[in-house]
């Protein structure tokens, strides 16, 4: 068979034993490809446990953005056998296998973490071949397929480099076959070792020994490689990208800086997966330099402003707290937010409902995991918008908004403080797990476009002739805000029913009027939020066939769409991201003439769509669901939508893949 | 601000009506309250008052301050919340036994370990009064009040010793028929620089019918002292030192404490049990990561320019993130 070579447009998955390495390694592989101007997305999929389950990382590298994850895999790099095991029947026929020839004669009975499902499933995939439970005999399905099987010696390599550098043990440098996995990756992929070398020493720069040793000795096993596989179809080159400043992080780490970027000065959590990465990450830089202020230097704020900033971080002991501490601090005028997962929302309820009668600017971050109860904790779902949407007892306002990427993620975590401030109410940023354990390249963010708009402030004292009143009725709902320890303008909280000074009440006058009030501050947000942050639409806008959905299946959406516009299958997609004020226009008008709608939710229970048809009275004629744990992959939505556009599609698709 | 002008007690005192039941005991401790803050001549608009849920939660709509009225069992990570992004302020936590050792023990246990420098005020009575009278965590097993249909089935927990283990730096107990002795408790909590725990005994007239005003001031036993009431509650006297005035005495100063904290019944004293302030308190703490924290605090920090702009400059971080 002979292949026409493909450039920069590689799946590559390494995967290990929980605790072995597998996340600096793909750090590593994507840092590298990233300065040689390639694309990169990449997907973390881990256990919950510390030490010993199956981790892997899928990294796709392309010429141009890619937004998603993808079924195939042209580049398995393995050093252990569970991960040959795991992934080797999902390797192209044209694709390579990196591996460890002393684990060759391991069987499958001989990794005990591999669920009983599976090894059945391997089994009976190895006996219809007529072969072993071996890894060697799965290797070799894979070679009769074609895939280039690639053995990488890594026990001789660390011996090479325990010699070279005077180390006694062999375990001390054992996670180095990393490295090896990776160096011969690019070996194969006739990639730059130089690159690689670059990634390892920012990887490795606090430790600039290690880093050394990790270059010459990766150096060793891309040596062995590179050269020898010259009809491997896969290639990477790269490319001048000097014109685009570009950034290589993950979701959260996108999330933690549109927030501290919006002026958030106080984030209380309770560590909770995957939500914490974003708490430790802003924790971890929690000094805010600032910027020198453009305004007339001679005004005082403007002094104060050069002074350094600072993010207090706080650990809490549970997620009442963590919810509570965060309305305390928001009550005195800082930007505050908590960040959890499903569990600790539960938590926040009370709090919820608080922060809602007292009109509290409150922002939580929250990351939905696959639930319910514990659920799976480390894998991803979308499986909350009805739960945030209506959390708590009783009617309390708030705004949910979903963000379906890495830099609407940004935007978004800074934008929530704004919409917190100007409706004084609590602010539910919807994000996931996919969105924050993926990481890819994307151009560097600008700051510039961030904007801060605290609403209705009170911030130099009261003149008024009337005490001040927190809760004072206007037009708009919204009233004038003043902050615990401003002079002048006392007021009193309370979880009851309360006058305009904030005062207990049980009138029933009063009490219709403060629903009321407090509602109006939802009908305003409507009307003044723009569309462009209400929704997006992308495709054909006079598409018979509309995709809807929210949050981060937008990425793979958008590149399903992007395979099948190539097929000559055209399809609207519209991107719902203010899920509440419901954006009943909006979505009505992008709907009403589709004539068939695509609900498209990595949930169960269709949340998105049937709220679509609580609000609109639309009703989605299909449903794309998924709800294995496992992040919605390009490859399985363009399937679904082309059995949809051919007209043999059932009404609802489940997606089922997963490794 | 407007010249200074000596602050009265009734500075301190809000309009609203209070609806507590005659005779109950958190009026000493309203009162005692409001004339703590008066002796100090506190700026009202720099105090806050944060309370949990039931009568003793209501405090805070009588005081004249910022009044911050929570959640069931929850004034405690409120009130850190308002004190750690605003230093400057002056806080008192306050909340009834079931609120601050039921519902909200975990907050009562990890302000210990934070000593945030605030004051935390337990107005103790043994019951759920707003609930109608059943027994909360202070109630001693086997004890019947009168709204219980059958003796308490738990022991009482000792909110002295809890927040002793817990790590609060201040431990003391005041009684709300001794305003005189309670406002002083309540200034030397507020000056404390730490977390302070005042466990204050109420007597709720309503459904607590043993520990009564009468029982704590022993007019049941009149006849064992010659017609004159004998009081079951004493001031600790001079002689009883509950500051820790070096680490070595730690552990006799809270054996000590632990030790007077015992007493219950003929005899229970009230002052202050324990006094550390070794330890760093959390704004401390704070400050060796974050210099300037105290004097630019999160709630005084400027996040915008004048035109919206943010402040908070993101170079350094993206730049560590860059690929080029």
């Amino acid at each position: 068979m002979t292949q026409t070579p493909t450039v920069n447009d590689l799946a590559w998955i390494v995967g290990g034993a929980q605790g072995s390495g597998v996340d600096s390694s793909a750090t590593v592989f994507a840092r590298a490809a990233a300065y040689g101007g390639l694309h990169v997305f990449g997907n973390r999929e881990y256990y919950s446990n510390i030490m010993g389950e199956h981790s892997y990382f899928q990294v796709r590298l392309s010429g141009h953005p890619i937004r998603s994850h993808v079924d195939t895999l042209n580049l398995l790099a393995t050093f252990d056998a569970e991960t040959v095991f795991r992934h080797a029947r999902n390797v192209t026929d044209d694709g390579a296998i990196i591996y460890d020839p002393g684990l060759a004669g391991t069987k499958l009975d001989d990794v005990p973490t591999i669920e009983a499902r599976l090894r059945a499933d391997l089994q009976t995939y190895l006996v219809a071949r007529g072969l072993g439970f071996t890894i060697q005999d799965l290797l070799k399905s894979a070679e009769d397929r074609g895939v280039t099987l690639v053995p990488v010696p890594y026990t001789r390599l660390l011996s090479e480099v325990a010699d070279e550098n005077h180390i006694d043990q062999l375990s001390k440098i054992s996670r180095m076959v990393n490295m090896f996995a990776v160096a011969s990756s690019f070996g194969i992929l006739g990639y730059d070792y130089e690159m690689m070398a670059r990634a390892l020493r920012d990887v490795f720069r606090a430790k600039a020994e290690v880093a050394e040793m990790n270059v010459r000795g990766a150096k060793k096993a891309y040596d062995l490689v590179v050269a020898k596989h010259l009809a491997f179809p896969y290639h990477l080159e790269p490319i001048d990208f000097r014109g685009e400043r570009r950034v290589l992080m993950t979701g959260a780490q996108a999330i933690g800086l549109g927030k501290v970027l919006g002026g958030m000065r106080v984030q209380t959590y309770y560590p909770i997966t995957p939500a914490s990465d974003e708490s430790e990450y802003i924790e971890a830089n929690q000094i805010v330099d600032s910027r020198a202020p453009s305004a007339d230097p001679a005004e005082e704020e403007s002094a104060v402003a050069k002074e350094a900033g600072s993010v207090l971080v706080m650990q809490t002991e549970d997620e009442i707290s963590a919810v509570t501490m965060a309305i305390g601090a928001a009550l005195t005028g800082a930007r505050a937010a908590t960040c959890t997962s499903g569990p600790g929302f539960c938590l926040m309820m009370e709090g919820i409902g608080w922060a809602g009668i007292n009109e509290v600017p409150l922002v939580i971050t929250l990351y939905q995991r696959a639930g319910p109860s514990t659920g799976m904790p480390t894998r991803h779902e979308q499986g909350d918008l009805r739960f945030a949407l209506h959390a708590g007892h009783g009617d309390s306002p708030r705004i949910l908004l979903a963000s379906g990427d890495f830099e609407e993620a940004f935007h978004d975590g800074a934008k929530a403080f704004n919409y917190a401030e100007r409706y004084q109410t609590t602010v539910i940023h919807l994000v996931d797990k996919a969105i924050a354990n993926s990481n890819g390249t994307m151009p560097t963010f600008d700051p510039d476009q961030v904007r801060i708009d605290r609403g209705e402030m009170i911030t130099d004292g009261w003149s008024g002739r009337d005490p001040y009143k927190r809760f004072a009725f206007t037009e708009s709902g919204v009233s004038p805000r003043a902050v615990v320890g401003h002079p002048g303008t006392m007021f009193w909280n309370t979880g009851d029913e309360h006058d305009e000074m904030g005062h207990i009440t049980e009138d029933p006058v009063l009490r219709n009027l403060m629903m009321e009030k407090r509602e109006k501050k939802l009908e305003l947000a409507a009307r003044e939020i723009p569309e462009g942050e209400k929704v997006n639409f992308f495709g054909d806008r006079t598409a018979g066939t509309v995709v809807v959905s929210w949050g981060s299946t937008k990425g793979a959406i958008l590149d399903a769409m992007d395979a099948l516009h190539a097929e000559g299958i055209k399809l609207g997609f519209l991107q719902i991201r203010l899920v509440n004020p419901f954006p009943v226009e909006a979505v009505t008008r992008a709907l009403a003439r589709a004539k068939s709608i695509v609900n498209v939710e990595m949930n169960f229970g269709a949340h998105m769509g049937g709220l679509i048809r609580e609000r609109t009275g639309i009703e989605p004629t299909h449903q794309v669901l998924k709800y294995n744990g496992r992040p919605m992959s390009s490859t399985e939505l363009a399937a679904a939508f082309r059995a949809i556009a051919k007209g043999n599609a059932p009404r609802k698709q489940v997606l089922t893949y997963g490794v | 601000m407007a010249s200074k002008q000596v602050l009265k007690v009734a500075d301190f005192q809000t309009e609203v009506h209070n609806d507590w039941c005659p005779g109950c005991g958190d009026f000493g401790i309203l009162r005692s309250i409001q004339m703590a803050l008066a002796e100090m001549q506190l700026d009202p608009s720099n105090v806050a008052i944060v309370s949990g849920i039931g009568c003793s939660a209501k405090t805070v709509h009588y005081v004249k301050t910022y009044g911050v009225h929570t959640l069931h069992g929850r004034p405690l990570p409120f009130a850190t919340g308002v004190k750690l992004a605003n230093p400057g302020l002056e806080v008192v936590a306050c909340g009834g036994d079931g609120d601050g050792l039921g519902i909200g023990a975990a907050h009562f246990v990890n302000s210990g370990r934070r000593n945030v420098d605030m004051l935390y005020i337990i107005f103790d009575n043994g019951v759920y009064g707003l609930t109608k009278g059943q027994a909360s965590p202070t109630l001693r097993l086997g004890v019947k009040t009168k709204s219980l249909p059958a003796p308490n089935m738990n022991e009482g927990v000792n909110p002295l010793w809890l927040a002793l283990a817990a790590g609060a730096t201040w431990v003391g107990r005041g009684y709300s028929y001794d305003i005189k002795h309670l406002v002083s408790l309540i200034r030397q909590g507020i000056e404390h620089k730490g977390y302070a725990f005042l466990d204050v005994l109420q007597p709720c007239p309503t459904y607590n019918n043993i520990n009564t005003k009468e029982w704590f001031g022993g007019e049941d036993r009149k006849e064992e002292n010659e017609g004159r009431p004998l009081p079951r509650v004493y001031k600790l006297d001079a002689e009883y030192d509950p500051v820790v005035h070096s680490w070595e005495e730690i552990d006799a100063k809270i054996a000590q404490a632990m030790t007077k904290g015992r007493e219950w019944g003929d005899k229970i004293p009230i002052g202050v049990f324990y006094k550390n302030e070794l330890v760093p308190t959390y704004e401390k703490r704070i400050s060796s990561r974050v210099p300037n924290y105290v004097s630019n605090p999160p709630a005084k920090q400027a996040i915008a320019d004048t035109e919206g702009r943010p402040v908070a400059d993101l170079t350094k971080l993206l730049q560590s993130l860059a690929v080029n």
